[in-house]
Parts: structure tokens; sequence; C-alpha cells
């Protein structure tokens, strides 16, 4: 039961599969054209595949291949689609648009009503059920719309991107209600937010290129990721490298501080400690949040730290930070440091770390 | 006015214009035999060339709005080999001179016509009959109502359609509470639209269905007809077409979309009244 899904799309170079059990929130998340809507529209069954297959809760959404084409019409599917636009029905009051999955499905007037105002109370914005779309605020209609999907009673719920038209100051707000009614609840949401994967789904999958490049649940992925759009997601540096057996003396270009025993040994030149013993037979990988990387113009490595000589890419302005790029590092820094240290691109420079603000692991 | 960003001949152009518009129809309303006019346009001729033409154009909007809007959704909402093709030749009834569009009705319904040889044999004779002119209007007037409908449909798109389909409603119940109601205003300002050319018929009518008073005889064809021998009569009932071409003018330009997608035809669609 919950969902299977495995579809090929070819003209869009498309091919995913994963499962997803009931009750289970997934999040997609991925760069722009990754095939996020892709994947959503062929669940929902706006868009059909070239092959693959998919069943929620046992029953056929579409079943493609040589010699077989099932397509299950998106009315059909108990699916519901959450926009990021609410695209409420212009010319229907509130209540009439949540009343219309109810009445679609063969509800009489007065039940699909009181169904819809029931909807409408849950989402906090009875009061408003006699207003039309035109009268109301971003942060109104997504509710409003949250209610007419999940009045229509789906076994599946598909968000696309649900908070990213609203407000900031109203985000918050609908990204609680949602918390709260995807509780026990199948549901697929597309977001280029962590913070929304985080808050709201137990499983994330990360789509690039129309593959999956990382899945798992969502706190491994947000806090060991092996991918740079990962990485960048979960705001983190991800270094890739190899396990060092050797002992290696400290030499001076690569600035280690490393004893005896296993060590990481970066792509870029960096080498760092482990403690434990790193599998010498795959690629692993370091990571360690850009406030935790310093950059200074002294090539003496303090004991606990690693640094490497390197020449700074680009100086970017982020509010009251500043974050360097060199040698694959982002480092945050107070503007007053980059002026002291008379930062700017080209310039020679040492960026580093602490050992134990790194964490390393296998790929 | 700001004219200050226009070249000053452009701007005098523009009024030379709107004058050669303006002009005739001030021109007209001045001919008025006042005195006389309640008279003139409540002969006994006039009145049945005033009942005729509201009937026959009531009656052709009504088949506009019958096959236009079946006709418009299939160009808009679907895509099959050489719809541009079809497209063109839906609106072709918009450039074509509407005496040819008599002749080519008269070849297809008359007598000897292509179908109508076949409906004579069964006792149907539709040339020269209200039917006729009915047919007449139609043909004429079903471009303005497709045109203005597919341009609305397109502009409205099909997101809220899928919506609606996600929500569990079947085809025809998302073509009736979306659809539908979202291109309403298109839908309205097309059939005024249709309603005033079928009024202004007279080319292909005349051709196709004679001039039979009573039967035939709509109004512009009793105000080509009263010319010659009562021309205060003619001028008064053109006075009537004119105000009601000026209503339509403006109910097609009042009625705006509800989505704010759909527009409304702007002055390039009315253009064509005659």
């Amino acid at each position: 039961m919950g969902l299977t899904f495995a579809a090929a799309l070819t003209e869009r170079g498309f091919d995913v599969s994963f499962e997803l059990a009931p009750g289970e929130t997934l999040a997609v998340l991925g760069p722009n054209g990754a095939g996020k809507s892709t994947l959503l529209n062929l669940i929902a069954g706006l868009l059909a595949p070239t092959s693959g297959r998919a069943e929620l809760d046992g029953s056929i959404l579409f079943d493609a291949g040589a010699g077989r084409r099932v397509l299950t019409e998106p009315r059909r599917r108990g699916v519901s689609l959450l926009a990021q636009e609410a695209l409420l029905f212009p010319h229907l009051t509130a209540l009439e648009n949540v009343a219309f999955g109810p009445r679609s499905r063969g509800e009489h007037r007065a039940a699909a009503r009181s169904r819809a105002l029931q909807w409408l109370g849950r989402v906090g914005v009875e009061e408003l059920a006699r207003r039309r779309p035109a009268e109301l605020s971003g942060g109104q209609a997504q509710r409003v719309a949250i209610a007419r999907a999940l009045a229509a009673d789906p076994a599946l719920l598909l968000l696309d991107e649900p908070l990213a038209a609203l407000d900031v100051a109203v985000a918050p707000s609908v990204r609680a209600l949602l918390r709260d009614v995807l509780v026990e609840r199948s549901a697929v949401i597309v977001t280029h937010d962590p913070l929304d994967a985080f808050l709201l789904a137990d499983r994330v999958l990360i789509l690039d290129g129309g593959r999956i490049v990382e899945s798992g649940a969502t706190a491994d992925v947000l806090t060991r990721p092996v991918t740079a759009f990962g990485a960048r997601l979960a705001g983190l540096n991800l270094v890739l490298g190899r396990a060092t057996t050797a002992e290696r003396p400290a030499d001076s270009r690569a600035g280690s501080t490393a004893g005896p025993g296993a060590g990481f040994a970066a792509d870029n030149g960096l080498r760092v400690p482990s403690a434990g013993p790193l599998p010498t037979d795959r690629r692993l990988a370091l990571t360690v949040r850009p406030g935790s990387v310093t950059v200074s113009r002294s090539a003496e490595a303090p004991p606990g730290t690693s640094r490497i000589e390197t020449e700074v890419d680009d100086v970017e302005h982020r509010g009251d930070l500043v974050r360097v790029h060199a040698a694959g590092l982002a480092a945050d820094m107070s503007p007053a440091d980059v002026v002291a240290l008379g930062i700017t691109p080209g310039m020679r420079v040492f960026v580093g770390f602490r050992h134990e603000d790194a964490s390393i692991y296998p790929l | 006015m700001n004219a200050g960003v226009l070249p000053r001949w452009v701007v005098a152009l523009a009024v030379a214009g709107g004058l050669f518009v303006v002009l005739p129809v001030v021109a007209l309303a001045l001919r008025v035999d006042w005195p006389r006019f309640v008279p003139l346009v409540t002969s006994d001729s006039a009145r049945a060339a005033l009942l005729l033409s509201l009937r026959t154009s009531l009656s052709a909007t009504a088949l506009c709005v019958l096959f236009g809007v079946p006709m418009a959704l299939v160009l808009a909402r679907t895509a099959f080999r050489g719809q541009r093709l079809v497209r063109s030749l839906v609106l072709l009834p918009l450039v074509l001179p509407p005496v040819v569009g008599g002749i080519a009705l008269l070849y297809t319904f008359g007598r000897r016509g292509l179908l109508g040889s076949t409906l004579s044999a069964a006792g149907i004779d539709i040339a020269f009959s209200t039917a006729a002119v009915v047919m007449s209007q139609a043909f004429v007037a079903l471009p303005f109502l497709v045109l203005s409908l597919e341009g609305a449909l397109r502009s409205v798109g099909t997101r809220y359609e899928a919506v609606g389909a996600t929500l569990g409603a079947g085809r025809w119940t998302v073509l009736r509470r979306i659809t539908l109601p979202l291109v309403l205003p298109a839908l309205v300002s097309g059939a005024v639209l249709s309603f005033a050319r079928a009024l202004g018929e007279f080319g292909a009518t005349l051709t196709f269905a004679g001039s039979l008073e009573g039967t035939t005889r709509t109004l512009p064809l009793e105000v080509y007809l009263q010319r010659e021998t009562d021309p205060d009569a003619a001028v008064a009932l053109s006075l009537i077409l004119v105000v009601v071409a000026v209503a339509v003018v403006g109910v097609a330009h009042r009625v705006r979309p509800l989505a704010g997608g759909a527009p409304a035809p702007g002055p390039a669609r009315t253009g064509g009244l005659r």
C-alpha cells in the first residue's frame, strides 16, 4: 500500500522511481529544471510517462510500456494538487471552492457545504466563507486552497512549492498549518526551502537532471549531504576526498597537524585527522558550516585545526556577513575582519577550520 | 489629454479619421424627420421588417452559441493536424463578401444545391424562406463568437481545469462549473457581437433568402428598399440600427473578464459591424 512510482519521460530526460509508505510525507528538492514539477504532474495525471508504472493504495495510476498503456484519468486517481498559487476558482466563493471536490464526487449540496465549512474552520478561515478569491489575501487564499485540496479527501496530497508565493510574514503560519494537516497523511511536497523539508517531511528526495541524486530520512540527508546541491540546501560546505592510512608528517603547504592514524585527504589538498578509522575503499565526504571556516594570512595552524593555502575566488555580501569563497569552501566572516585582513578576490590566504567542527562520513 | 508625446500630424490624422467615422452618423441623425419619426418606424412594412429582424437575429445568435461554443472549445483545447487551416476556414466568413457567402449558401442549400436537392426531395425548401435568413445571418456572425471565445479560452488557460480534474470533477462538470463560467464574459460579448452582425446582415440574406415582406425582408433590406421610394423612412429605420449598434459596442466593452486573463474584444473586433 501507499505509493509506488517508477516512470521515465524520454523527452525530458526524466527517470525516477521511489516508494512512499502510507501516512508518510516526502519532500522533493532540487535545482530548477531538475524534474520536480514533472514528477508531480506524472502522479497527478497531467502528464503521461513514456514508460513506467505507479500504484496508489493498490489502484493503478499509470502502467505504460511495450504494448501496454493504462492511464487513469486525473479525477479518478484520488490525488489532490496544491500549487504555489492558490488557483481558487475566481467565480466561486471560498465555501463553493472548498465544496467543489465533495460535490464533484457526488455529495449532495448541503452535505458538501457543511463539509466545506468544517474544513474552512480547520484551516482557520471560517469567517471568509462567503468571500470571492479576489477579496482574499495571499495567505488566506492559500489556506482556502489547502482546505479545498483536503476536502476532496485525497489518498495522496501533492504540494508544489505551497509557500513560495506567500509573504515572508505569512509563510510561517501557513507552514505550521501544513505541518498540522500533513500528520498521518501521504503527501509529496516539492520545495526549494530546506526548512519546509525539515518541518514537514519524513523523507527527502533530491532530484537533478531528472534523476534522484540523494534520498533518505530528512535528518540524514540534510546533516550528511553527499552532493553539492544537498550541501547547499543544508547550508554546509561539502569537500570530497579519500582516507589516508599512512602517517604523514605535517607539511607546511597543506598545513596539517594530523597525528598518526587514519585521516581524510581532500581533493583540494586539505588533510584532516579522524578520531576513528575510515573506510579506505570508498570516497569520503567532509562537511563543515561556513561559520566555522576561518580565513587568515598566517600559515601557522593552531593545534586541532587544518588549513590550506589558496587564492580567494569571490567575496559576497550577505546581510551583516561577508561570505568568502576559496578552495571550494565558503567562510562567513564579519565585515570588520574582512576589512582588517584586506581580503579581495585573487589574494593568497589560508583557509581552515577546527577538526571538531567538521564531520567526515563515507559516500 | 496629453498629446505631447506624439507628432502633431499623427494627432491630426487620428482626429480626421475619428471624424470620418462619426460625421456620417451625425449627418444621419440631423437628416431624421423627427415629427414623422414614430409613424415612419411603426408603419406596417417597417414593423414587419423590425420584428422579422429581431426574430431572425436572435435565432441566428442562438445558433452561433450552439455551434460556436463547441467550435471555440475544440480550437482552443485540442490539438490536431490541420488545426490552423481549420481555424482560417472557420474565420473565412469574416473576410468574405457577404454576397459571395449568399451564393455559396444558395449552391449548398438551394433547390439545386449540394444538400438542397436531397432536402428538396424530402420536402424541405430552405432558400427564400425565413430559415434562409437565419442561416445567412448565422453564417456571417459565427466567426465573431468563435474568435472572441477562443481568445478568452486561451488566455484563461487550463490551470483551473486541471485543478478541477484533480478534485475529482469529470469533463462535463469541469466544462459546466469551471471553463464556461470563466469565459462567460467573453461568451456574452461574443454573442452580442454576433447578434449585431446578424441584425446588420444584408448581402448574404438578399442573395440566399431574397426580399419578401414579412418572410425574408429584414430591416437592412427594408432600409435599402425604402431609400428609393421614401428616403425619410429609410433614415428613420437606419437610426434604429445605429442606436442598436451603439448599444452593442457599449455592452461589448463593458463586459470585463472575471479571471483577469480574458480581454474583452477591443474596437478592432467590433469594427466589422455592418
